[in-house]
């Protein structure tokens, strides 16, 4: 079967560190699990989909995750035991935990204890962040990260906001600082068309990117509206409902300007 | 090794033997006795490469399949049915030789004179032919109608003179379906390959001696039947004889090389299906078997890629037209006009050595050289210690066609050894050394509505089963529906296997698989195969019926018509141990009320959670279900959760059908998973390696069988509005692949409501 390791991050430990430690349950706000994810990081996928964001992006395509009661209470030790149950499947299937959301900084704690239970039962982890809040995401906490999947959305100030409705800084801070501990990332860029698509920007992040030298892959994710009716439902307007999905031309364009700069791109 | 044949057929000629047919070959035990494992297990060559090796299509193979489109697209312009020969009762020898286009085919045999002419088969049941013929704007020899039944008794006739009113009121009612007690039962596999590496004269050889074997002190009934049925097959070995000597071979002989091994192997099969309308007609596990052959002829130079694509080619071409007189209510019942020619590819040998071959990804490769079909039924038997490029090239077919099923290798080696193969869909059979008494299937959700209603039919109200005590409150108790519905379920089971027994003795007696059986050994292992459809509604209802509050609403003769459900219930599908023990509990219940029943010839009971496509005709006999399933709507295929219930993904649901047990339901459990494209991952490498990962997951599990369609809603709603577009479209059901414009409207709708994994 060749190697076992991961392609991203490290090789699971054989014997996990911890396991078997009786920890505190925490208590968190989970929207939704979907057990069988395979675009959301290496292999086949548990994916948490933590409740609460501070971000409002016009793309939302889970506008129903942006409040922690949007999700039920829950605790970080029913999460692990369901988790325990698909670990042998998630392992031969050459994939593993990634928690999503919402936005998974949002509850760091419960993120950590969550992270912790799927390293102990020796299962890779992907963090899927948006990174405005890297500065939640303690040393300990990521040291349990194998992998994180970070969405630089825009790479101006002035887009990123109009985006998102946040600062660019601290997601830019963060992947510094992931670069500095060469976390492995995927880094993921949403492309909608008049929004996202300016093609000095892109090349910029691009330039950002291959400059932090732990960008292992990048993924042009092109924008789609499945998520409109969500938006009618939380009763918010949809600023991109006459916004169309990128062109072919285009999303082989935008991936071309990532891989000019010598990155994978998927 | 030439023997004198008798019977109007000269004696074998030695036309080009000069080549020693085994030189170069391991030998072996296989020398001695009639033994194609010890034989495979001698010579194979195990290949754990890539795909890089393939050639692609030749021009004769381009256009040999140019003209047979032709003739494809001119019998669904037909309506189905191109053409059929009323005059002749379909025999071995009945027909001449017949070809597509004999200048371009290196693989040569019809089933009757003309390519798609079908034959008509009238001993499984005349009137099954009869009504078949009219259909497609047919009419029989009237000589015919003077010899069935007075003349000949059918295997039909038989059978409808011993069936129990009981047994017949079952069938009526739909609580009991899909019986094979009109036309041939199938799910029997001949060792089709003993042809190629013996010769057909040393087998006739064997099965003297195995006459001889039964000269004993005491001709009992058991002894005088298997005496006569070797005398059968014998004269079934000679007409096979026969006939490829009318396409100019001499197969007396063992083949001498690959085309000849091909040709051996496809006239022995071809001799089954022109005497057998078996519902299934797998063709085993042909393809590692043939590889000898093709490495030793590459190796001796006589032969390249292209030259062996192209055998195969030709070989798979002839799978691929193999052609049943069927009525439109069978195929509505099967969808389209499947026959299962089950082709079992890969596996693992019990010494630690991969079965896959290069011949293993050729068969898979006419998927591309000829385009997605669904015949033959290509089967990869998975282990988790396949080779990795195997793994990957069939995730990669799988991805670009739907034409693949995958059944468990690592958990049925240790039942079936590692020469087993797959009949029809799920069933797993040592080859040339057992076979199935197939026995369709049981509805459980039709038999837990008849446990609430005391015994009397929710549709129809009338008495079908035992008039047992019926629910009498207005909500239902769970355990007061489970202590009525154990007693309906032993009844059932009674009432199940006296109708097979039924079946099988007189099909052994009117419809005897002569040829199928010549290519077993003297002394097989028979299991009766049961099965039950209906899982996931009966164990969804009662859940509902112990987590909800279900209440019932009865019309004026006191018969429950309708449920109402108050409350949330768990569902089977999202691996909540809740609801997926009490599926566990009713294949173990189930299987064990069949366990207490006598089977006929000892066969061995077996169980299978497999429906096929009859989950749509199985859900429009049923009433309303305590689920919540209006009355009418189709069941899940097979094993599968209720569509759109599964909601916590992929993993969960496997998990749950992963739970049900192997060792209860050995007639195989099947799962169907659909899923679109990019649900699967972004770029094509990360499909196939999501898939295979998944593969490695289920299985590993304890799931038995999947089959994996990959396709969006979009491309399926467009291919109903517009068929002519999507001649080849590929889509696997329950066990089976089946072109999906030969499908019903509802049969398709049915497939496109089921879930699509990955669609938020």
């Amino acid at each position: 079967m060749g190697s076992s390791e991961h392609p991203s991050g490290r090789s699971a430990a054989p014997v996990p560190s911890g396991a078997g430690v009786v920890r505190p349950a925490i208590r968190g706000w989970v929207h939704s699990t979907e057990t069988g994810g395979a675009v959301d990081g290496p292999g086949i996928r548990f994916v948490l989909f933590l409740a609460g964001c501070l971000l409002r992006c016009q793309y939302c395509h889970n506008p129903d995750s942006w409040h922690m009661h949007h999700g039920k209470p829950t605790t970080s030790r029913e999460i692990l035991d369901e988790i325990r149950g698909y670990a042998s499947f998630l392992k031969r299937a050459r994939g593993g935990v990634t928690l999503s959301g919402g936005e998974p900084l949002v509850q760091p704690d419960f993120t950590a204890a969550i992270l912790r239970g799927c390293k102990e039962m020796g299962l890779h982890t992907a963090l899927d962040t948006a990174g405005f809040l890297g500065l939640h995401a303690d040393d300990f906490l990521l040291a349990d990260v194998d992998l994180v999947l970070l969405d630089i959305k825009a790479f101006t100030e002035a887009t990123y906001h109009d985006l998102t409705g946040v600062a660019l800084a601290p997601t830019l801070a963060f992947a510094e600082r992931l670069a500095a501990m060469k976390k492995p990332v995927w880094l993921r860029y949403v492309l909608v068309p008049g929004l996202t698509d300016k093609f000095d920007e892109i090349d910029g992040l691009a330039a950002f990117a291959a400059g932090l030298g732990n960008v292992e892959r990048v993924d042009v994710l092109p924008f789609h509206k499945m998520g409109e009716f969500k938006w009618a439902a939380e009763g918010v307007p949809y600023r991109l409902a006459d916004t169309e999905p990128p062109s072919r031309e285009l999303i082989d364009r935008t991936r071309a300007a990532f891989r000019d700069h010598g990155l994978n791109v998927a | 090794m030439n023997i004198q044949l008798r019977d109007g057929i000269e004696e074998a000629q030695a036309v080009g033997t000069e080549l020693d047919p085994w030189r170069g070959f391991t030998v072996g035990r296989w020398t001695q006795e009639i033994d194609l494992r010890g034989f495979l297990l001698d010579n194979v060559t195990p290949y754990t490469g890539d795909a890089s090796f393939l050639a692609s299509v030749t021009p004769r193979t381009a256009a040999l399949w140019a003209t047979l489109k032709d003739l494809l697209k001119a019998e669904r312009d037909a309506g189905g049915v191109l053409d059929v020969d009323p005059t002749v009762v379909a025999s071995i020898v009945s027909h001449k030789a017949g070809y597509i286009d004999r200048d371009l085919e290196q693989i040569v045999g019809l089933q009757t004179d003309r390519p798609l002419r079908r034959a008509i088969m009238p001993f499984g049941g005349y009137r099954m032919v009869k009504s078949g013929l009219d259909a497609y704007g047919f009419a029989a020899d009237p000589t015919f109608d003077k010899v069935f039944p007075s003349l000949r008794k059918t295997h039909n006739d038989g059978v409808f003179d011993v069936y129990t009113p009981e047994a017949l009121r079952c069938r009526k009612s739909g609580v009991i379906t899909g019986l094979p007690d009109a036309y041939g039962r199938g799910r029997i596999i001949g060792d089709y390959r003993r042809t190629a590496l013996y010769g057909v004269a040393r087998l006739i050889e064997d099965k003297k001696a195995q006459a001889k074997s039964l000269e004993l002190d005491q001709l009992d009934e058991e002894v005088l039947r298997l005496r006569e049925e070797i005398a059968e097959q014998i004269k079934a070995l000679k007409e096979l004889v026969a006939m490829a000597k009318s396409y100019g071979f001499d197969i007396t002989r063992p083949a001498a090389n690959a085309r000849e091994a091909v040709q051996w192997t496809y006239f022995s099969y071809l001799a089954a299906v022109k005497e057998s309308n078996g519902a299934a007609m797998s063709i085993g596990r042909v393809s590692s078997f043939l590889d000898v052959y093709f490495e030793r002829d590459i190796a001796e130079g006589t032969l390249d890629e292209a030259g062996a694509q192209e055998i195969l080619d030709h070989f798979v071409m002839k799978l691929r037209i193999v052609r049943f007189l069927r009525t439109p209510d069978y195929d509505a019942l099967f969808s389209g006009d499947p026959t299962w020619v089950t082709e079992s590819i890969g596996g693992m040998a019990i010494d630690g050595r991969t079965l896959v071959t290069k011949s293993s990804f050729r068969f898979l490769h006419t998927l591309e050289t000829l385009g997605p079909a669904p015949e033959p039924n290509l089967t990869v038997l998975w282990s988790e210690k396949l080779p990795k490029g195997f793994k990957d090239f069939c995730a990669e077919m799988s991805i670009r066609t739907s034409s693949i099923q995958y059944e468990n290798d690592d958990l049925m080696r240790p039942y079936w050894g590692d020469d087993y193969g797959i009949a029809c869909c799920v069933s797993a059979m040592r080859i040339g050394k057992q076979m199935q008494f197939f026995g369709a299937r049981a509805n459980l959700a039709k038999t837990l509505l008849y446990a609430i209603n005391g015994g009397r039919d929710e549709k129809s109200g009338e008495q079908v089963g035992p008039t047992l005590a019926p629910v009498t409150g207005d909500v239902l108790d769970y355990e007061d529906v489970k202590a009525k519905f154990v007693p309906m379920m032993e009844w059932l089971a009674r009432v199940y296997v006296n109708a097979l027994n039924s079946i099988h003795y007189m099909h052994d007696k009117y419809m005897y698989e002569r040829i199928e059986m010549a290519l077993h050994d003297r002394d097989i292992l028979r299991t009766m195969a049961c099965g039950i459809a209906g899982l996931s509604v009966a164990c969804d209802s009662l859940s509902a019926i112990k987590y909800a509050k279900v209440s019932v609403v009865r019309d004026d003769t006191g018969l429950v018509k309708e449920y109402v459900i108050d409350g949330e219930y768990p569902a089977f599908g999202n691996n909540d141990a809740r609801v997926d023990d009490i599926a566990v509990w009713l294949v173990e219940t189930f299987m064990g009320c069949i366990r207490k029943q006598k089977t006929y010839r000892h066969a061995m009971p077996t169980m299978s959670v497999l429906t096929i496509t009859s989950n749509v005709v199985y859900g429009k006999k049923t009433g309303n279900t305590p689920d919540g399933r209006k009355a009418g709507e189709p069941f899940a295929p097979g094993a599968n959760p209720m569509h759109g219930r599964d909601s916590k993904g992929a993993l969960a649901s496997m998990a749950s059908v992963a739970k049900l047990p192997y060792q209860h339901s050995q007639d195989g459990i099947s799962y169907t998973f659909t899923i679109v494209p990019n649900a699967l991952g972004g770029s094509q490498p990360d499909r196939v390696d999501n898939l295979t990962g998944l593969l490695d997951g289920y299985f590993a599990q304890g799931g038995h069988h999947i089959n994996v369609n990959v396709f969006d809603r979009e491309t399926l709603l467009h291919a109903m509005d517009h068929p002519e577009l999507y001649p080849q479209l590929t889509i696997r059901v329950s066990g089976y692949a089946v072109n999906f414009i030969k499908l019903t409207r509802e049969q398709q709708l049915d497939v496109i409501s089921r879930t699509f994994h990955g669609i938020e």
